[in-house]
């Protein structure tokens, strides 16, 4: 057991008229690890993201952030200290980028020129030119920086924790790489708490820490990617067979220090 | 003369401000209410799909009634109300002509807006809205900072499609006593003076246009989030609205109000009486195209001061009469009934304008028609026409009573179009008015009643109980008392029911009046 326990699920479980969603997990995530939930669609994996900062409210089990129970905790204060990127950014298409970064230190009551210098700091995280970007509505960018956008808004208040709907996924490879990388560095250097979700395991091996994997609502395994290989589940074994097949493709076709 | 040098187009000019300014004005509160109804009952449905298809069916069958109907159900609604708060409160309010246009036209605004809304607010990405809550926003935050300003270009295409149905059915509360671009149109078609009609259409067609097209640049400005064009629209609204309610709000408001029902008579005996008084030192204005019912209860309020009504029709309609007496001894019960009112009969103009049967002089020689009786006898073959009240009138049950009349059909038609039609043997006999020119004109002829089934018709002067002891304006007023013979009011109708410069009811009014001075 790890000391520190950014966010604890307890035989957490969510039903949708009958459906279970997600099915008694209990997964602890620590202070700093950067966590990939894997699966399928219809896994559950959203789901149990969506509970975290109480998106959708759970029917058993439960889940404390930071040593809280955050059923304990006021729904929208819990969702302002915790990041949160959606899958194909969120941004609203009716502020421009600055506004969409600021919102939630806007509602959290800073003031407006504090909030105009986290902004600029923050395009300069994400590595976005201000100058450029600041004014223009989310429509005039492409989708690689909408998703950067989306991530300085979700780091914009400061949070510990910071929850990944697929953040990535819509993404053309190059960019999705780019942007990959570049987030990990973020988490690193800001100390930052991860979860992210994605169906990709490549992806998964490549950025996080720790992955779980969750099928039919199930929490199947988890571990870092040497310890799921381990594992004895078929379905895990499946799952981490696609990336090592894709470098063996690879390493063939693409000659090492070609391209270089 | 030509069309565009007709100098009506002037005289119609001249009453713009005033129709204009209340046309808007009247437009802008319906609006301004029907907005202020609606929008809540939107976002409060907007989750919930129950109650909001009920709202939306509720909207849709106010829609399906005609605007004409709609405005005119609610005087008498009002009038009750009134009467209600009257004795339960003691505070009474004027059911006559603002207030009850402003009601219906804000209920006719509410379908667009109302369905705009649900639509806007429905369609917003659902994405969007998990996004607002994820960043941390309240519901109220949500509604007020993603979801409204998102679904407000829908909204705002609703508000314009709400706009135009206001600015055109606000043409339709003139006979509720709304001053509109519509009393253009009424009195116009009343008098048949066309230069007025086109004037009114156009007038409030333009009036439609322009603002169609600035909430237009409104909408499209906030749809492609350009605040230049939100601020033009805005601006020009404004603009436009200032321009119209300016001229009509620095002019004083008239003292005395002169009604006047929907045909030619009344507008030329309204113009008339107007005169009379501003040529007193009375400041006066008309208010014509009044309904029937309407204008004895606006008098009745103090909403008007004064018109002129006809004995037989009070003494059918208001004192729900169906015996027949002779004339002097039914005005004078007249008198005394309407004096519980505290309504004045000032007295009579000399002239009767009653309902008569009438039919072409040609037609009834061969026919050897006379008199009603004559006709009883050949009326199942014949089809007879009526103005839009006369067939629910009682005097209609009496003539049917009285003379075993049936008819193979019956019609309704506009009052000046129906002599036309029976000169034409497009009907083959119509309930005219005996004060009418056009039955002289058309070489038409009235039958006799020899039964006594039609009430007499004089006309009368009817001041409002707080103008009983008004001395200068009965003074004023005096002149015009028994003056007016039935020969000479014939003549000022057929003037007026022509299709020129000299036939608009001002002009036709400075006529009687200088033929009066003559006698």
């Amino acid at each position: 057991m790890r000391p520190a326990a950014a966010i604890s699920y307890t035989h957490v479980t969510k039903n949708f008229d009958r459906v279970v969603a997600v099915d008694d997990v209990s997964l602890d995530i620590a202070e700093g690890e950067f966590v990939a939930i894997v699966g399928s669609s219809g896994s559950g994996k959203t789901t149990l993201l969506r509970l975290t900062n109480r998106l959708i409210e759970m029917d058993g089990g439960t889940i404390s952030v930071e040593g809280e129970d955050i059923g304990a905790v006021d729904p929208v204060a819990l969702r302002r200290r915790i990041g949160y990127v959606f899958q194909s950014g969120g941004l609203f298409p009716h502020l421009s980028v600055a506004d969409n970064i600021g919102i939630t230190p806007k509602l959290l009551g800073v003031p407006a020129p504090e909030i105009t210098a986290r902004v600029d700091e923050l395009l300069e995280l994400v590595r976005l030119d201000r100058g450029a970007h600041r004014d223009r509505l989310p429509e005039a960018l492409s989708g690689g920086q909408r998703q950067r956008i989306g991530v300085a808004r979700a780091l914009a208040a400061r949070p510990r924790i910071v929850l990944m709907d697929e953040p990535f996924g819509a993404l053309d490879p190059l960019t999705r790489d780019a942007l990959g990388e570049d987030f990990r560095e973020l988490h690193r250097k800001l100390g930052l708490t991860t979860v992210m979700i994605t169906h990709d395991m490549t992806e998964a091996i490549l950025l996080a820490d720790r992955i779980a994997v969750m099928r039919g609502g199930k929490l199947l395994a988890q571990g870092t990617p040497a310890e799921l290989a381990r594992s004895d589940d078929a379905y895990v074994l499946e799952l981490l067979r696609t990336p090592r097949r894709q470098v063996e493709r690879l390493n063939t076709l693409l000659p090492r220090g070609g391209g270089a | 003369m030509s069309l565009l040098t007709d100098p009506r187009w002037g005289e119609a000019l001249a009453h713009l401000p005033d129709y204009l300014g209340n046309h808007v004005r009247v437009s802008l509160a319906a609006l301004a209410l029907g907005l202020v109804v609606s929008l809540p009952l939107a976002i409060l449905t907007r989750n919930r799909p129950a109650p909001r298809g009920v709202l939306l069916a509720l909207a849709s069958i106010v829609q399906t009634v005609p605007g004409l109907a709609l405005l005119a159900l609610f005087y008498p609604l009002l009038l009750a109300a009134a009467s209600v708060t009257l004795a339960w409160f003691g505070v009474s309010f004027s059911a006559f002509g603002f207030l009850p246009a402003m009601l219906a036209l804000a209920l006719y605004s509410m379908l667009p807006v109302l369905r705009n809304g649900i639509t806007g607010l429905n369609g917003i990405d659902p994405a969007l809205l998990e996004a607002a809550k994820g960043v941390g926003m309240t519901p109220r935050q949500s509604l007020l900072m993603v979801e409204l300003p998102l679904a407000l270009p829908v909204m705002m295409a609703g508000v314009r499609t709400a706009a135009v149905w206001v600015i055109g059915t606000a043409t339709l509360s003139t006979p509720i006593g709304q001053t509109s671009l519509g009393n253009y149109i009424f009195a116009g078609l009343q008098t048949q003076n066309w230069v007025f009609v086109l004037f009114g259409c156009f007038a409030s067609a333009l009036l439609a246009l322009a603002v169609d097209q600035l909430l237009g640049l409104i909408e499209g400005g906030l749809r492609d989030r350009s605040r230049l064009r939100t601020a033009l629209g805005g601006l020009g609204l404004a603009a436009l609205v200032a321009a119209t309610l300016v001229p009509s709000m620095g002019r004083s408001s008239s003292r005395y109000v002169v009604g006047a029902k929907t045909f030619a008579e009344q507008y030329v005996l309204s113009a008339l009486m107007r005169d009379r008084l501003e040529a007193a030192d009375l400041s006066a204005t008309t208010r014509s195209g009044l309904g029937s019912s309407v204008i004895f209860e606006a008098l009745k309020a103090g909403d008007i001061d004064l018109y002129v009504d006809y004995s037989g029709t009070l003494w059918a309609n208001q004192l729900h009469r169906t015996d027949i007496k002779p004339r002097a001894e039914l005005l004078s019960e007249l008198k005394t009934a309407l004096a519980k009112d505290n309504i004045t009969v000032l007295g009579e103009l000399g002239f009767e304008n009653a309902y008569a049967l009438v039919m072409p002089r040609k037609r009834a020689e061969a026919l050897g028609i006379h008199s009603i009786a004559d006709l009883a006898a050949r009326a199942s073959t014949m089809s007879i026409a009526g103005d839009y009240e006369f067939f629910s009138r009682p005097e209609w049950a009496a003539l049917q009573q009285a003379y075993g009349l049936s008819f193979r059909a019956q019609r309704q038609m506009q009052p000046d179009f129906m002599y036309a039609a029976v000169a034409s043997g497009e009907v083959d006999v119509v309930a005219g008015y005996t004060s009418d020119g056009l039955i002289a004109k058309y070489d038409l002829v009235t039958l006799d009643d020899p039964r006594h089934a039609i009430p007499p018709y004089d006309a009368i002067l009817l001041l409002a109980p707080k103008r009983a002891g008004d001395e200068r304006l009965q003074a004023a007023l005096k002149p015009l008392l028994g003056k007016i013979d039935i020969t000479t009011m014939r003549e000022a109708n057929l003037r007026a029911s022509g299709n020129d410069a000299n036939s608009s009811p001002d002009a036709v009014a400075k006529w009687l009046w200088g033929k009066m001075g003559k006698q």
